[in-house]
This record gives structure tokens, C-alpha cells and sequence, in this order.
């Protein structure tokens, strides 16, 4: 990295998430065009700018060999782009160019993680080379003059002048404009900034001139315009506030003259004809590509009423908006309004509860991403593994607009992975097999995201060979998990066993699976986000996998009850009911150990205050209330002194300091200040029922 | 003073050799004012089953939750009832904010490094162990606590265990 005195570090920060993000629509793109068997112009436009991107940006940032590697894969899409009918070795392609993006993501995450990029990218560059120099053999067609214009301008001609882009017959209506522009003294690589200028510019102009020309490959160039600034003259039907917006987006800019001219300053006359000679031998189709090129640059234009925010600020922000509306209730529910009239006062804090409320929404709505990321991701991983087990498979993504919390987000792209391998590897038969079962020979995998109440779910189905259970059945009683007589077994019980840790009935150790890791990494990596996983299957006809996941982490609904003096939360969607009891239905077993009987079943009753050993409690059955918890496999009756309310709220982690303690999923501040333990019904359930 | 040389590089000056005094009981004990973000009167403590008993539960200090823990307590001292002269002094001590609950808050001194001797090399005391240094100020004896031993300490575990 350089050491230019500047500030790298929000720099820094916006180069990886913008790389990050500019290389996933790279894959994603390129997947696409492979599926597809063919470069569609917009497409190749894309690749062409996102290259372009990664390259100014990355040469900006003084990562080299990303720099450089993103601007041979340039010149090769710039060959495409140029060539349209030139005959494409897809899958050679496509290999190449992911193995580059492979290359950007690693160096990228190198850099995340504080260490340098260092890894050489001369063998990717050397592999780009060859594969653009055959391209060029096998075009035989034409000239090759627009292949080597990418090359030959900035090297061959050492001029004083470059006319980028476009000639355009509209040219003449439009506005020409003059443009001085200097940089602040000590600002460095002023040539990059002069091209972040021009760059920002090409999307609005007709044609566009600057001197010095050759920015970006002469260094020395940054010399001329420290001393007699940077000059672009260019025309645009763009209104000069655009123009004006789009020109101080460049940073370190010190002074900007724009002045509206009737005529180019000689200087650029000159060159203008002389360029035009060289315009006339650009192929038609080039022509074109670059018209659409603008169009493609103003659809990006409207993106950018979007920005991107650290998710700690957002942390911060909804913290205290956790406090504002623990303050507002502490105002307005204040001990000292008691028996007072005050119609004034009230009105106010109404709206101050409907605004605070309000802006409880919207801070929580901010943190809701769609799952369409993580769901793209998988594209590249049906991709690789299709070829790799030579299996034929269509993966469709629906719903991926659904949205979710960020934090869920982030927990979410492993699980999927795995199961999308398992329905790759074990799922899918092989190509014969398929044809022998009157199956299309292309399997197809689809996952699904969609709200449900509270919840979303994310379906993973594959049309594969299905679950077997008779053969799951008889692992699991060869491995001693089998408790209940086998008839009462239903199937989803059945196939909750391939959950548990070490249970693979792969016979054989693939690359991506059978080791009997997986599904039970899975569904942990699951309930620690708060959801759950169900398994439907039809044997040979296909599996589907059911990820029921909360929308949030940070809110839940809770029931607050109080025993003694605490009060605790426990989550609604754990319990089933509440209800009043006395001591005539308990039955004891002399153990300590309290059951009541509920509509012919039996539960076990756990009381708060002995679990907890909280004094000043209420013991007799008949004065507290019964509260039934049940999570998926177990049921309770938790019995406490009272029932508070339901409301929402914000769920805060207990302190680091404290051990983890068994049945307490968390805390939070109630409206008064003070401090509830919300209570983890598995918790509790696992830990007294064991 | 060798206990001290790993402090001086990361002190700022205006706090160096400085340390907050507190009692409890008849002694005076006095820890870094660096590790000091605040000094809050006592507050409603809400209880955490499953916790060491000198670990008192958590409070919520504008927002943020941090647990408290008794220091009469964690020096097996009889426990005593809180009174307006109960303090909470909050320290911050690699990352985990914590409160000590004292009898009282005494002052600020400055002690430089030549008055602060090791404590005695036989370990008569329980709560020895937490305390690296014994400070002189006029004819008074200041005990210097160690605040990572006040924390970290495999007592927690095993004391935790021994509640289940």
C-alpha cells in the first residue's frame, strides 16, 4: 500500500465493499451468460465495466496485481465486445474468468483480514493472454485493428492528445463545455483523479477531450497537470447542474473552472480531424456497443440514491432508539404524573409515542436485506459442482426479493451451501439414472424464500432420488437412536435422524460429502439464528428441506411475567397456553418432581423460583399461573407468580463477563428502566428434563 | 518498580500514578484511575440464577447492561446492607465494563512509583492474591488491587459449578 499521507482507511473500506459487491455480479453475470451458451452485448458491456471498475479502483488503491488482472481480463472482453461474432469457447471462458474472480476474492479478503495482497496473478494474466491470443488467431475475418486499439492507442501513440469515445451526429445540438480543473497540492496520483473525472463524465457526454491525453498509463502526466491543471473539453445535452454534480464528485479537487464554449480551444481542433481518421476504422458494431454503453451508464445513474452504512452505525443507531423509547416511557409514564390532569401534556406524548414508534419501524426496517445475495451465491457452487459430478442441473431461485434481517443474512449463506451440495451429491442421480427412472435428464433444484407470519421460510427442493427411510431407519437403530417403537415413527421423525451429528448413509466419501458432518453442522448453524429445519421427502421423486428462520433477531414478542421480585420474558412463540392451576391437580412422585395432567397428557411442572432459587416468591399453586412451554420435541409447565403483559422487545445479550447461563436466552430493558431475563424455553427444557 | 514498567508505555500522563481509593471495612484498597470510566450510586440490581455469589447480577446503565459484582463480597467478607454511601464504581478493563460495588468511594491519590512495594511474600490473607502492591501515602497504607485478578479468576468456574 502506499504511503501518501492520506487517510486509506474509510477509503479502504468503501474499495472492498464495492469490489465485493462489483465481483459478485461479475459471477453472477457470467454464470448466467454460460447457462445461456452466449454473450448478450449488455452483458458484455457489464463485464466491461465492472473490470474497468475494479482496475481504476484497484490501481487507485495500489493493489497491483488485481489491477492488473482486471485489466487483462479487460482487454479480453474488450475483444469480445468489439468482435461480435467471433466464435467463443464458453466453458474455457467462463473457467477463466471465474478463476480471476476467484482471485479478486481472495486477495480482497487478504486485505479485509490487515495482511497485504501479495499473491502473484502472472499465471492468471499469462492464461488471459494466451486465451485472447488465440481468440485473435481464430479471427481471421475483417481487420484486426479494433482488437488492437484497446492496446495500441495508449502505447503506439505517445500524443499529446486522446479523444475518447464517441462521435455522435447529435453532437452539434449539444452544449460544449470547458473544463479547468486543479487539484489540491499534495492530493497524489493526479492523473487516477483526472481520469475519476473523466471517467464520471463518459456517462453524460457526447465526446469528450482532455489534455494531457494519456492519463492513465503515463505516470509523468500527473506532473503536467500539477503544474498547468487538467483541461477536458466535452459536449452533453445533460443541464449544466448535472454536470456540475457529476464533476464534484471527484474528491481533493481544489479549484474547477466551467465555462460553456461555443468552440473547442485550438489545441483540440487539431486533433479532432486528425482523430477522425482513425474513428472511421472502428467496425460498425463497435459503433454501437458504445452507444449502448451510455445507455447502460444512465440506468446506472439512478442507482445511486442508495448508500451503504456500516452495520456498527446501525447498531449504534438502533440502540439508541432502544433508549429513546425506554426514556419516552420513563417520561411518560412517570411516577410524579400520578392523579395529575394535564390534557396539554398527554396530547404531546401521544405523538411522541406514535413518532417514537415510528421510528422504531423504519430503524428496523433499514436492517433488512434480501436474501437474493446469499441465494446467487449458490449459482456459482451448482455451477462448479455440475461439472465436477457431471450432472446436468437447473437451479431456479424464487422469492429472492424476501427480506431478512442482516444478521440472519450473514448466518445463512453456510447452511444453504450445505444443503444445496447434499441435493447436488446425494440428492440428484446421475444422468442415466435419471433416464432410467423417466426423469428429464437436467435435475432441477429450486430454492425458495417466502414470508410466513412472523418467519420466513426457504424451501430447498431437488426432483432428485429422495430420502430412503428404511434405510435411515435402520442406521439409526444400528446406532441405538431409536426410542420409540418403530411403528409410531412418523417421517419426518424418520428423517430428523440425518440431523445428528455423524449420521451420513453415504456409503462413500465424496469430495463434498459423506463424512456424516453436514446436516447436523447445519442444523445448528440453524437454531442458533433462532429457526428450525423440517425434511419432507418422496422416495425417488424428489427431497424438500424446510428452513423456518425469525425475520429479526434484535425483537421478539415476549409474555412478561414476575416471580418474587424479577421479572422475566418469555418468548411467545414458545408458548403454548397459560392457565390457573391448584395443588389438588398436581401430582408429585416423591422425587420433588411435580406433573400435571392436562387434557390426558402429562407435563412436568418446573417452578421458576426453585430453578432460579428466587426469594419472596409465591408457592401455593393456586395463587401463580401455569404457563406451557413446548419447543419442538419437549413441553412444560413453567409456573410463576404472575403474568405481567405482552409486549415487544428489544433483545440485549447479558454482559460477556457472565458464563452462560443454562434457560437464559438474553435481557432487556423494560419500559421503567429496569432489567427482565428472557428466558430460552430449549434452554430450560433441555436442562430439567435431561 | 517492576510491577509498574508494563503500565508506563500505555498511561497517559495525566493519570499516571494516579488510583481511586475506596474502603471496605477498616482497610483501604485502591486500583488504577485508568480502569475508571464512573462512579454511580447503587442502583436496582437485577438478579442472574447460576452466578457466583459475590457476582450480585446486572444493572442497566443508560442502555447499556453490565453486570456488578460485590467486592466485600468477592473478599469473603461478611455481606453488609447498602446505604447512600454505597457506590458503584464502573471500570473498563479490556473491553468488559464491570461494576465494584464498595462501602465507599475515598479519593484520588497520587502515588509515585517509589512509594508502592510488593506485597510480603507469604500470603497470610485470602484476598492477597489480588493485590499487587501496597502503596504508602503519609503515615496511611493503600492496598493496590490487581484488577485482571479481581476478574478473572478460575474461582468463577468453579464456584459457578458448585452452585448447580
Amino acid at each position: 500500500m502506499s504511503n501518501d499521507g492520506i487517510s486509506k482507511e474509510p477509503m479502504l473500506e468503501m474499495y472492498l465493499f464495492e469490489g465485493n459487491l462489483l465481483v459478485e455480479q461479475l459471477e453472477e453475470i457470467i454464470i448466467k451468460c454460460e447457462k445461456d451458451k452466449k454473450f448478450e452485448m449488455g452483458d458484455i458491456n457489464e463485464i466491461f465495466r465492472i473490470m474497468h471498475t475494479i482496475k481504476g479502483s484497484s490501481a487507485m488503491m495500489m493493489f497491483n496485481q488485481i489491477g492488473l488482472l482486471a485489466h487483462s481480463l479487460e482487454d479480453l472482453f474488450f475483444f469480445i465486445r468489439a468482435n461480435q461474432n467471433i466464435e467463443i469457447d464458453f466453458v474455457g471462458l467462463s473457467d477463466l474468468v471465474l478463476s480471476g474472480i476467484d482471485f479478486i476474492k481472495a486477495e480482497m479478503n487478504k486485505i479485509e483480514k490487515g495482511s497485504g495482497a501479495d499473491a502473484l496473478a502472472d499465471e492468471l494474466i499469462g492464461e488471459i493472454k494466451t486465451m485472447l491470443e488465440q481468440m485473435k488467431i481464430s479471427y481471421e475475418g475483417q481487420n484486426a485493428a479494433p482488437a488492437t486499439l484497446a492496446n495500441s492507442t495508449p502505447d503506439g501513440q505517445k500524443a499529446l492528445y486522446y479523444i475518447s469515445s464517441y462521435q455522435n451526429p447529435s453532437a452539434e445540438k449539444a452544449t460544449k463545455y470547458c473544463v479547468q480543473a486543479f487539484f489540491e497540492d499534495d492530493c497524489q496520483m493526479e492523473n487516477i483523479r483526472a481520469y475519476m473525472l473523466v471517467n464520471n463524465l463518459q456517462e453524460i457526454v457526447i465526446e469528450i477531450h482532455h489534455i494531457p491525453a494519456d492519463i492513465i498509463d503515463n505516470a509523468a502526466s500527473a506532473d503536467i497537470i500539477r503544474e498547468t491543471g487538467f483541461t477536458i473539453c466535452f459536449s452533453t445535452l445533460a443541464p449544466y447542474g448535472e454536470i456540475e454534480s457529476i464533476l464534484n464528485q471527484v474528491a481533493f479537487v481544489r479549484k474547477m473552472e466551467i465555462n460553456q464554449v461555443d468552440d473547442y480551444p485550438a489545441e483540440f481542433k487539431v486533433l479532432q480531424s486528425r482523430r477522425e481518421i482513425i474513428l472511421d476504422e472502428i467496425p460498425q458494431e463497435y459503433q454501437q456497443t458504445l452507444t449502448e454503453t451510455v445507455e447502460t451508464g444512465s440506468t446506472n445513474n439512478r442507482q445511486q440514491n442508495i448508500i451503504s452504512v456500516s452495520v456498527a452505525k446501525l447498531d449504534m443507531l438502533m440502540d439508541i432508539v432502544g433508549e429513546i423509547v425506554i426514556s419516552e416511557a420513563m417520561v411518560t409514564k412517570n411516577p410524579d404524573l400520578v392523579g395529575l390532569q394535564l390534557e396539554g401534556f398527554s396530547k404531546a406524548a401521544r405523538q411522541l409515542r406514535k413518532l417514537t414508534d415510528e421510528l422504531q419501524d423504519i430503524v428496523m426496517s433499514i436492517r433488512m436485506v434480501p436474501v437474493s445475495m446469499v441465494f446467487h451465491k449458490m449459482n456459482r457452487i451448482v455451477r462448479d459442482m455440475s461439472k465436477r459430478l457431471a450432472k446436468e442441473v437447473n437451479l431456479e431461485i424464487i422469492g429472492e426479493t424476501t427480506e431478512v434481517d442482516k444478521n440472519i443474512i450473514d448466518h445463512l449463506s453456510d447452511p444453504l451451501m450445505h444443503l444445496i451440495r447434499n441435493a447436488m451429491d446425494h440428492g440428484l442421480e446421475s444422468k442415466e439414472d435419471r433416464i432410467t427412472a423417466g426423469k428429464p435428464s437436467q435435475g432441477k433444484i429450486t430454492l425458495e424464500a417466502k414470508n410466513a407470519g412472523g418467519d420466513v421460510l426457504i424451501i430447498v427442493r431437488d426432483d432428485g432420488r429422495g430420502l430412503n427411510r428404511d434405510k435411515i431407519l435402520n442406521k439409526a437403530r444400528q446406532r441405538g437412536l431409536v426410542h420409540k417403537p418403530e411403528s409410531e415413527l412418523t417421517d419426518k421423525e424418520v428423517f430428523a435422524y440425518i440431523m445428528l451429528a455423524g449420521f451420513s448413509t453415504n456409503e462413500q466419501v465424496t469430495e463434498f460429502s459423506g463424512r456424516g458432518v453436514g446436516m447436523d453442522v447445519v442444523a445448528k448453524n440453524i437454531e442458533k439464528i433462532g429457526g428450525s429445519i423440517t425434511i419432507e421427502s418422496n422416495f425417488g421423486k424428489g427431497t424438500e428441506i424446510f428452513v423456518k428462520i425469525p425475520l429479526t433477531l434484535a425483537i421478539i414478542d415476549g409474555i412478561e411475567v414476575g416471580v418474587g421480585k424479577s421479572r422475566y420474558t418469555i418468548p411467545t412463540i414458545s408458548i403454548r397456553e397459560s392457565f390457573r392451576s391448584d395443588d389438588q391437580e398436581i401430582i408429585s412422585d416423591g422425587d420433588g418432581n411435580d406433573m400435571i395432567m392436562i387434557r390426558g397428557q402429562c407435563y412436568p411442572v418446573l417452578r421458576l423460583h426453585r430453578m432460579f432459587k428466587i426469594k419472596n416468591a409465591v408457592t401455593t399453586i393456586s395463587d401463580g399461573m401455569m404457563v406451557m412451554i413446548e419447543t419442538d420435541s419437549k413441553a412444560a409447565c413453567l409456573f410463576v407468580d404472575r403474568l405481567v403483559g405482552e409486549q415487544q422487545v428489544v433483545v440485549k445479550a447479558l454482559p460477556k463477563y457472565l458464563k452462560k447461563v443454562q434457560g437464559i436466552a438474553g435481557c432487556t430493558i423494560l419500559g421503567d428502566g429496569g432489567i427482565s431475563l428472557i428466558l430460552d424455553a430449549n434452554g430450560i427444557l433441555e436442562g430439567q428434563l435431561a | 518498580m517492576a510491577v509498574l514498567t508494563e503500565f508506563d508505555e500505555t498511561v497517559e500522563d495525566t493519570q499516571k500514578g494516579k488510583f481511586l481509593t475506596f474502603t471496605i471495612g477498616k482497610e483501604t484498597y485502591g486500583f488504577e484511575i485508568k480502569y475508571v470510566t464512573e462512579i454511580i450510586g447503587i442502583q436496582e440490581i437485577t438478579e442472574v440464577p447460576e452466578l457466583p455469589i459475590y457476582v450480585k447480577g446486572i444493572i442497566n446503565l443508560r442502555g447499556k447492561i453490565i453486570p456488578v459484582m460485590d467486592v466485600r463480597l468477592r473478599f469473603k467478607k461478611e455481606p453488609r446492607e447498602y446505604n447512600d454511601r454505597t457506590c458503584i464504581v464502573v471500570i473498563d478493563i479490556h473491553d468488559i465494563s464491570i461494576g465494584l460495588i464498595v462501602d465507599h468511594v475515598a479519593e484520588v491519590v497520587v502515588i509515585p512509583p517509589e512509594n508502592i512495594v510488593p506485597p510480603p511474600a507469604i500470603k497470610t490473607g485470602f484476598h492477597n492474591r489480588y493485590i499487587k502492591g501496597i502503596g504508602k501515602v503519609g503515615n496511611e497504607v493503600k492496598l493496590l488491587l490487581d484488577c485482571n485478578k479481581l476478574l478473572n479468576d478460575e474461582e468463577i468456574n468453579t464456584l459457578s459449578n458448585a452452585v448447580e
